[in-house]
This record gives structure tokens, sequence and C-alpha cells, in this order.
């Protein structure tokens, strides 16, 4: 040892016993004490976000509105989806007859074909038949009672038994040479184009669920960032004291979490305020068509799925932000 | 308690803050760290508490060495050290009580016994019945008290004060003073740094005096 080297020796005081010794440690720290923290950290944080109502609002609102938005369009998708899947599954055939085939030969030809290989049923629809329909949906009425006689042609609608495109191509191709049978048409492409544009339209809800999930998560970060620079001179205190870095961080990833879960929670209720709005129209669209629809809301299960989403991101928001903010504050 | 062998300090940028520093100070003792202004002092004692890590040289504190302490494990050496730093002060939207409770929360502490030991600690350092008072209602002598009993509600074995009596007049210089004694007399270790030369002339204590980050005297 060098010189500048110098000891400074107790003097014995003769004192009680020492106090310090031993008595540092915390007689808590068991599992019970860490719950009980972790539950008065959750209620803190959620009473200091109701303290500042307006501006916590403020943040649940955009929150809201991003998963809200997602929320409804895929909703949208899954109710067109369900209305075309309660459709028949398989296409129907159209056989347009020709125009000198009389109501009973078409009847009888109807029944001829129900017999045939690869159909599963069929249905006469004459001339008369088709007019009534076609006034009672198109609202043309008027129009086809200035024609002078009724244009549209006997139909014989086919539902196939068969769904293979190849078989389906065989059976169009026998319906044709008949000579009775005018023209064939099949329903099957707007199914085709429909299920396309569904699967389009998931794909792009999808990747705005993303992006707008990116969006809250950066959110709640940057408002986590925020409180953290607020509190920059109690969270120095805590680790003077000896706070470990899951105590100072343990209340930011609360306050995260209320941000994401609120923010899901007014997502919920914009969502089921949107579908009652859009419910009315919706019905009178659908109702045309299709006797027993109704458009389809959250559900339990899909609000809970969505508001731990909330949660979730926002606990992952607040890690980002802490991860990235908190080692930086010490003591000085 | 405390053993510097061969210290240094050099700030990033900056001289010297410390140079070759060596002492140690025993169990249960009490001492004054004295020196003109940037002498060192604050350095120190943030030496002790890992607030910095020496530029060469080891410090001892309860016989461990400090270089060996990893960033994870410093929270529970620091709760071993009351420490009272003036740019570390009370939690001003907080409680009295709340104040005081922070380092027992911290260490997990059960309910009851936290409510115990800081009505304990406010009522020595002659604070009882202001619990429920935010500090902002208190004088600078009542704050610095809060402050005092802070740091020794966990019973730290060792207490450190970075200028305590700062801007009190002598007789709040006097009673806090008294207070640290008390501590010591139940046997913690006490390092005050301090200006008040005259003070400390008349505590008759161990003295470390700091030149331009050079250890010049120590003695009792
Ligand atoms: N964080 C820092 N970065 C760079 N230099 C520093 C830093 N902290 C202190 N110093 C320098 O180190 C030297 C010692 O500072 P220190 O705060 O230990 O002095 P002190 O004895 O506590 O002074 P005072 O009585 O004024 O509080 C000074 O020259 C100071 O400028
Ligand atoms: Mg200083």
């Amino acid at each position: 040892m060098s010189e500048t080297k110098r000891r400074v020796r107790t003097r014995p005081q003769g004192k009680e016993s020492p106090a310090g010794t031993g008595a540092s440690q915390a007689s808590g720290g068991s599992i019970a004490s860490w719950a009980v923290n972790h539950m008065i950290v959750a209620r803190q944080s959620l009473a200091g976000l109701l303290d500042t109502f307006v501006s916590s609002l403020m943040t649940w609102l955009v929150i809201g509105i991003a998963l809200a938005l997602p929320t409804i369009l895929y909703l949208l998708l899954a109710n067109v989806g369900e209305l075309t899947s309660t459709f028949e599954g398989k296409p129907r055939i159209s056989v347009y007859l020709a125009d000198q085939v009389t109501v009973d030969e078409g009847e009888a030809f109807s029944r001829s074909l129900d017999r045939l290989e690869g159909v599963a049923s069929t249905k006469f629809i004459s001339p008369d038949d088709a007019l009534t329909e076609f006034k009672a949906m198109s609202g043309f009425g008027d129009v086809l009672e200035a024609l002078p006689g009724n244009p549209l042609p006997a139909v014989v609608e086919v539902v196939p038994s068969v769904e293979q495109p190849a078989e389906l191509r065989l059976l169009v191709t026998g319906l044709s040479s008949h000579p009775e049978v005018s023209r064939v048409s099949v329903d099957l492409e707007w199914v085709e184009r429909l299920f396309a544009l569904l699967t389009l339209g998931e794909r792009f809800v999808t990747a705005l669920a993303f992006f707008l999930s990116l969006g809250v998560l950066l959110s709640i970060g940057n408002t986590i960032r925020l409180a953290i620079e607020n509190r920059r001179s109690e969270i120095e205190v805590v680790k003077l004291v000896g706070g470990t870095d899951s105590f100072v961080r343990r209340p930011f990833l609360y306050l995260g979490f209320w941000y994401g879960f609120g923010g899901a929670v007014i997502a919920v209720v914009m969502v089921e305020a949107s579908l009652v709005f859009l419910g009315g129209p919706v019905d009178r669209l659908v109702h045309s068509y299709h006797d027993r629809f109704v458009l389809s809301g959250l559900g339990p299960g899909t609000a809970i799925t969505l508001m731990i989403t909330g949660g979730l991101l926002g606990v992952l928001g607040a890690v980002v932000a802490v991860s990235r903010h908190l080692h930086a504050i010490e003591p000085r | 308690m405390i053993r510097f062998d061969e210290v240094s300090k050099r700030y990033p940028g900056g001289k010297e803050a410390l140079s070759r520093v060596s002492f140690e100070l025993a169990d249960q003792e009490m001492a004054f760290l004295t020196g003109h202004s940037g002498a060192g002092k604050s350095t120190l004692m943030k030496l002790i508490i890992l607030m910095e890590r020496p530029s060469q040289g080891q410090v001892f504190v309860q016989g461990a060495n400090l270089n060996r302490v990893s960033r994870r494990q410093v929270p529970h050496l620091r709760r071993n050290v009351g420490v009272v730093f003036q740019n570390h002060q009370l939690l001003f939207d907080r409680t009295v009580y709340d104040n005081v409770a922070l380092p027992l929360i911290i260490a997990g502490y059960q309910h009851r016994e936290i409510g115990r030991r800081v009505r304990a600690a406010l009522s020595k350092v002659g604070l009882s019945g202001k619990e429920k008072q935010y500090p902002i209602t208190l004088s600078g002598g009542e704050q610095q008290r809060v402050g005092i009993a802070r740091a020794v509600v966990n019973r730290p074995p060792l207490l450190l004060a970075d200028e305590p009596t700062g801007n009190l007049d002598p007789d709040l210089s006097r009673e806090i003073m008294d207070l640290f004694v008390q501590f010591n007399q139940v046997g913690v270790t006490v390092m005050i740094a301090t200006h008040d030369l005259e003070l400390v002339n008349r505590m008759k204590r161990t003295q470390l005096i700091l030149n331009q980050g050079r250890l010049e005297v120590a003695s009792a």
C-alpha cells in the first residue's frame, strides 16, 4: 500500500447492540406481498388515469378508433361471407327454353331433366311466372307493361348434384344439346368472384389491422414515454432507495395495460353502436333476398379477444417505451 | 464498514474528482467529510452507493467489493444504505407517510409492518402526527427531517448524508446533527458531508478532509 493510505480506527465507544445489523432484511418479500404490490400498483395507475379523465379519454378514444375500424370491417366481411354461404353452396344452372316451347312441353322437359344423372332437382318457371317475379323484384313493372308481349323466356332451374367443375361442364354441355334449350347459364362465376373479393377484403383488413395495431402500440409507447419523463424525479428517488428495475417498470406496464384495455372497451362500444346504426338499412337490403338473416355483432368471445388484444398492445407499447427510456434515468 | 483502497474517479471529459483515496471507516463510527466546493465529497459518497463507479481502485462496503457488484445487484445493496441527498428530496405529490414508506414498499414489507416502522421513524425525528400532510406544508427543517426518516426507516447499518444542514439556520442544523448522533448511538455507521466546519469541530468526531480530490487528513 502506498503512503497516501490512511486508516481511521474505531474508538471503542461501548455502544448498545447495533440496531443496524441484520435488521435490514425485509420481513415481507413473500409472494403474497409481491402480489399485493401488483394489485396496489394496478389500482394506483388506473386511479391516476381516472384523475386526469379528460386527457385519458382522448388517448382512449384514439386507441378505440384505431381498434374499432378494422373490427367493424372484419365483421362486415364475416357477415357477407355468412350471407353467401347460406345461399346454396352449389351453383344453380338456368336452362332457358326456346320461344316455341309451350308451358306443358316445358314442364315435361323439366321432369325429364330431373331424372338425369348429376341433377339434384329442377324447377320449371313459365314466362308468366318469370314476369311476375321480375316485376316484383325489379320495380320495372311499368316498363314491362308497356311492351306488347312478354319478352321473358321459360326457364328450368337445375340444381346439380355434382360439384367438380369438370362434371359441371359435362352436365352443362349435355343440357345445351337438347333442341328445347336456347341457352344455358351457370351462375357460378359471380360466387367465385365474390369469394375472391372476400379474400382480398380479408387481406386488406388484416393489413389494416396490423398497421393500426402498430399505430396503437407506438402511440401508447409515446404516452408512456411522456409519463416516464413526468415522473423522472420519482424514478430517481425510487432507484436511490433500492428500487429494482422491475419495481420501477411495474407502474408503467400497468399504465400501458390500462390505456390499451380502456381503448379496447371504447372500441367495443363503437363497434356495437355502428352495428346498430347499420342494422336498419342492412335489414331492408337483405330482406328482399333472404328471410332469416340477422347482422351478427361482436359476440362475447370476440369482445373479450378485442379487450385482451388491447391490453396486450398496451403492455407491449409500454415495454418498448420502458426499455428505451427507463434505463437512462439514474439518480445523479 | 467502508474501505477505500487507492480509489480514483475521473468523470468523462473532466479532471480527476478523486485521486488515490484510501481510508477505512469502522462499524458504528460517525465521520465528517469536509473540503472545499468541488473537493470530491459528493463523488466519494456516490461511489459508496454505486451511483458512480471508480475509475481505479476498490471500494468495499460491509466487506463486499463493489467492483464485483453487477447492475442487477445494485438495488439490493442500496437497501442497506440510508441516504440523505440534496437533489433527491421528497416527492411533493405524496404524503409524508408515503414518502417515508417508500423504501419499505420497495423492500416488500407487509402493510402492517410498514405502518409500524413509518410511525416509529417519524416519531424518532419528531414528526409524529404529520403523516397525512404533504411536504409542501412543512418547514425546511421539517422536510429535511422527513428525508432523514426515509433514510432510516429501513434500519440500514450505514447512513450517508450529503450536506444535510445546507440551508438551515444554526439551531436547526444542531437539531439535525443531534438526530444523526442519536442514530449513531444505537449503532448506525454515519458519514456526513458538510461545509459547516464550526459544527464539525464542535462535534469532535472522525474527520475526512478532501482537497482537490486528495484525502488530506483523517483524524479523530
Ligand atoms: N457528473 C459529473 N460530470 C463531470 N464532472 C463532475 C460530475 N460530478 C462532479 N464533477 C466534478 O468533480 C469534482 C468533484 O465534484 P463533487 O460534486 O464531488 O464535489 P463536492 O465536494 O461535493 O462539492 P460541493 O461542496 O460543491 O458539493 C468537481 O470538479 C466537479 O465539477
Ligand atoms: Mg457536493
